[in-house]
């Protein structure tokens, strides 16, 4: 029989419509980070640092990349003969065949999964947060409290909590309440969607709540567990903890990788993050070429300038031109004399030549204020920009465009072009 | 693929300097991300073969875990795999190798066992591209006993550290000699051979029987009136890199654009063990021109012309200038670096001066590193 002491179910199926047209063809999880990486490998790096060598990886929505990504994996040392990677996506059963409608939903639907490990404890996790988290130390402290449900927290600002579910505690760390988003926090710990469960106490619950519609931990199963009288404990956790969930904190946690000494350090020995790289070779930096504070990726080739960037990997940027503020992502080509100003460029695109991103005044997005904010040019992965055209703040571009797309030839603050299928 | 690989990654030469004193040849890096022994492995990888043998002997310990996974160039499969060969010590043998033919005699089982009907010698030294199916076809044709492959050198190019061939009209090897002090022909061996597997079986073991143990001097030339020896000329990028100067040369090579789409745009690939490091990075006061930055690098000043290698830490107001930067070297402030290799993991203090006067200065130091 096969026995692992813990195993970690990692949600991977969400969305994050927050981030517009960068998740309009890939998972949130799947979406490049820090010049490099993609954000599920800082959980998934976590969980083999942390000794867990058994993840199950729930996916749902747009899972290509995500699952190309995977593989059997390799670059996480997750390849093994017993437990190792596994994706898991929704599947027709003989009756009552749905999609994943909640995050405790998808992980009932798994419930053989875990079964066939016979674990002792389950690990939830979000594959949504850039963080280096050692969960043996949270185990330990789950064990020592003979705790059936260990919720990690962080203490935040009082003014953040009421952006967040809030644990109230006692001083053993008992959880006593919980508040969501509550508009007067009582208290600044805040619930980071990262569960310990002893497995018993989470299979009973899943199947008590199975009928739930769109049954969720944070608003069913952890209040499950409370009101059935379980002990739940809140594990404080103080380092370094980014929910990219917004393109404004996506675009942050990105360029405070660039500072001196991060607090978000990469270049540590210890605790390696791990992904998977196809492009190795070094990149090449021409006579003309300027960059400095920035961060740029494997196989790159800079002809023009650089300052405070993030630039993934095979990205070619053409001589006399200068990007500033901005996040370049994987194999995306960018002409000559283009000038690129506080923009997330995603996957393989094709700046033309002479392109202005980022100018003019700013001015509120037409198509949804909430998500392209920031003052930031987003741009969808594959997409084309056609030479000589202008594109304001606050702005979004998706898919194929010519000429005849910027009539003026210009695209003005807060306006959005979206040529791709299912973009939102 | 009809064919098994053989790479000989035993040798030293005492060109390399110090270069040598840690690594065997072959796992010299190269090119910002890669060793030596790369090329040929995938070549090899590409080219479909998919058995192949290392043979190392000298100061192979750098080497053997640069070789410690097969799967970074997609060997280890059911058929086939990445074998390393070190010398042993066997009931009727307790010599090292004693040559190259020796290395191949003294693993003459692996040969005898094998299926495939040919054999695909390369010397692991070498920075190249190419299909051996396009060599084995060239082989077949011209019913070869023995295909060397070839490359005509630049004139004026001193050719005495090679092989030197001449080849009649139907490319047949008429002499072939070992580095000649004075030669007539600017056609070398590019140390890539191919034979027919019990061609080279019978060889070796006639040779063995000779107690001779040199593959080019005690077979090929020695051979060479007597079998049909065939010369294949490859027109693209080849460079032996077992001397300082062409070591640093070759590097320097990747600095020209035709070099670079060459090697790292245009298929087959590269590949070459994965070291998961971050990016590089560049802080306030770096200037980067014309060089290659490997990843993991972190650099805070002036760098030009040169290869930086990964993980090399670069201080504040240092100018390094026409240098290749090993792995994992530390240059503390104020260091000026000019017309230089430096060895990997070196610690380099700060306010110190390196400079090649009339040649490439190898440094050598030996500091110890304090990490916080």
């Amino acid at each position: 029989m096969i026995r692992k002491e813990m195993i970690a179910m990692l949600l991977a199926g969400g969305q994050g419509s927050r981030l517009g047209v960068l998740t309009a063809r890939v998972a949130k999880p799947a979406v490049a980070f820090g010049g490099k990486y993609r954000i599920i490998d800082f959980p998934l790096s976590n969980c083999i640092n942390s000794g867990i060598d058994t993840v199950g990886v729930l996916t749902q929505y747009q899972p290509l990349r995500l699952n190309t990504h995977i593989g059997i994996g390799i670059p996480w040392d997750l390849d093994r003969n017993n437990g190792g990677v596994t994706v898991l996506p929704p599947y027709e059963k003989s009756d009552n065949s749905e999609w994943y409608t909640g995050t405790a939903n998808a992980i009932y639907q798994n419930m053989n999964y875990m079964e066939q490990y016979h674990p002792e404890y389950v690990l939830i996790l979000s594959g949504d947060h850039i963080y280096k988290m050692d969960y043996e130390v949270m185990l330990d402290f789950h064990k020592e409290n003979q705790a059936d449900v260990t919720i990690a927290t962080m203490p935040v600002s009082m003014e953040e909590a009421s952006r967040f579910g809030i644990v109230i505690a006692d001083e053993e760390k008992k959880i006593l309440e919980f508040e969501e988003k509550p508009e007067h926090p009582r208290s600044n710990l805040a619930s980071m969607g990262i569960y310990i469960f002893s497995w018993k106490v989470l299979k009973e619950a899943l199947i008590a709540m199975k009928d739930q519609k769109s049954c969720d931990f944070g608003k069913h199963i952890i209040p499950y567990c409370h009101e059935g009288g379980k002990r739940l404990f809140a594990y404080e956790y103080n380092g370094y903890w980014k929910d990219v969930g917004t393109l404004g904190s996506y675009w942050e946690a990105n360029m405070e990788l660039i500072d001196l000494i991060p607090e978000f350090n990469l270049y540590e020995e210890y605790w390696k993050i791990y992904t998977k790289s196809d492009i190795i070779e070094p990149q090449y930096l021409s006579s003309e070429s300027v960059v400095e504070r920035s961060i740029i990726g494997e196989g790159s080739e800079i002809l023009g300038e650089v300052h405070s960037s993030v630039l993934g990997a095979g990205v070619s940027i053409g001589k006399g031109s200068v990007v500033r503020d901005s996040i370049i992502m994987k194999g995306t080509c960018i002409g000559e004399n283009v000038m690129i100003d506080k923009a997330i460029v995603a996957e393989n695109c094709v700046i033309g030549d002479r392109v202005r991103i980022g100018v003019g005044e700013e001015a509120p997005n037409q198509f949804n204020e909430k998500v392209y904010a920031f003052g930031l040019v987003t741009i969808g992965e594959d997409s084309v920009i056609p030479s000589d055209v202008s594109i304001g703040k606050n702005t979004a571009v998706s898919g194929v465009t010519t000429k005849e797309d910027y009539p003026t030839g210009t695209l003005f603050s807060g306006e959005v072009i979206i040529k791709a299928g299912d973009a939102e | 693929m009809k064919a098994v690989g053989i790479i000989l990654a035993g040798g030293n030469n005492s060109r390399m300097q110090e270069l040598s004193n840690k690594r065997a040849i072959a796992a010299m890096p190269v090119g910002g991300s890669y060793r030596s022994i790369d090329f040929a492995l995938s070549n090899m990888s590409n080219s479909h073969i998919q058995t192949v043998a290392v043979l190392t002997q000298y100061s192979a310990r750098s080497l053997n875990e640069h070789l410690s996974s097969s799967k970074w160039w997609d060997f280890g499969r059911k058929q086939g795999g990445l074998y390393v060969f070190n010398p042993t010590v066997t009931v009727d043998n307790s010599w090292w190798y004693r040559g190259t033919a020796d290395a191949m005699y003294q693993n003459i089982n692996f040969l005898k066992r094998r299926h495939e009907p040919y054999v695909i010698i390369s010397s692991g030294d070498c920075v190249y591209k190419l299909d051996f199916n396009e060599v084995l076809d060239y082989h077949i044709s011209k019913k070869a006993d023995i295909t060397v492959v070839c490359k005509d050198m630049e004139p004026g190019i001193d050719v005495s550290r090679y092989g030197v061939i001449r080849m009649n009209e139907d490319a047949r090897v008429v002499e072939f000699e070992e580095k000649p002090m004075v030669s007539h022909s600017n056609t070398i061996s590019a140390g890539i051979y191919i034979v027919r597997r019990r061609q080279l079986i019978e060889m070796l073991e006639r040779s063995a029987d000779e107690d001779r143990w040199d593959f080019v001097t005690d077979i090929l030339i020695r051979y060479k009136n007597m079998k049909r020896i065939f010369g294949y000329k490859m027109k693209e990028y080849w460079s032996n890199i077992a001397s300082v100067d062409s070591y640093y040369q070759t590097n320097m090579d990747f600095l020209k654009p035709e070099v670079r789409r060459y090697f790292f745009r245009e298929e087959p690939t590269i590949y070459s063990k994965v070291d998961d490091l971050p990016p590089a990075k560049y802080n306030a006061g770096s200037d980067v021109r014309n060089s290659l930055i490997a990843s993991g690098c972190i650099i805070n000043s002036k760098v030009e012309n040169s290869v930086l290698f990964k993980k090399v830490f670069v201080g504040k107001n240092c100018v390094i200038k026409n240098s290749v930067i090993l792995n994992d070297v530390y240059i503390g402030d104020n260091t000026h670096i000019e017309n230089c290799i430096v060895e990997s993991r070196d610690t380099l203090k700060a306010n110190t001066y390196y400079c090649g006067e009339n040649e490439i200065k190898v440094v050598y130091e030996n500091n110890e590193r304090y990490v916080l």
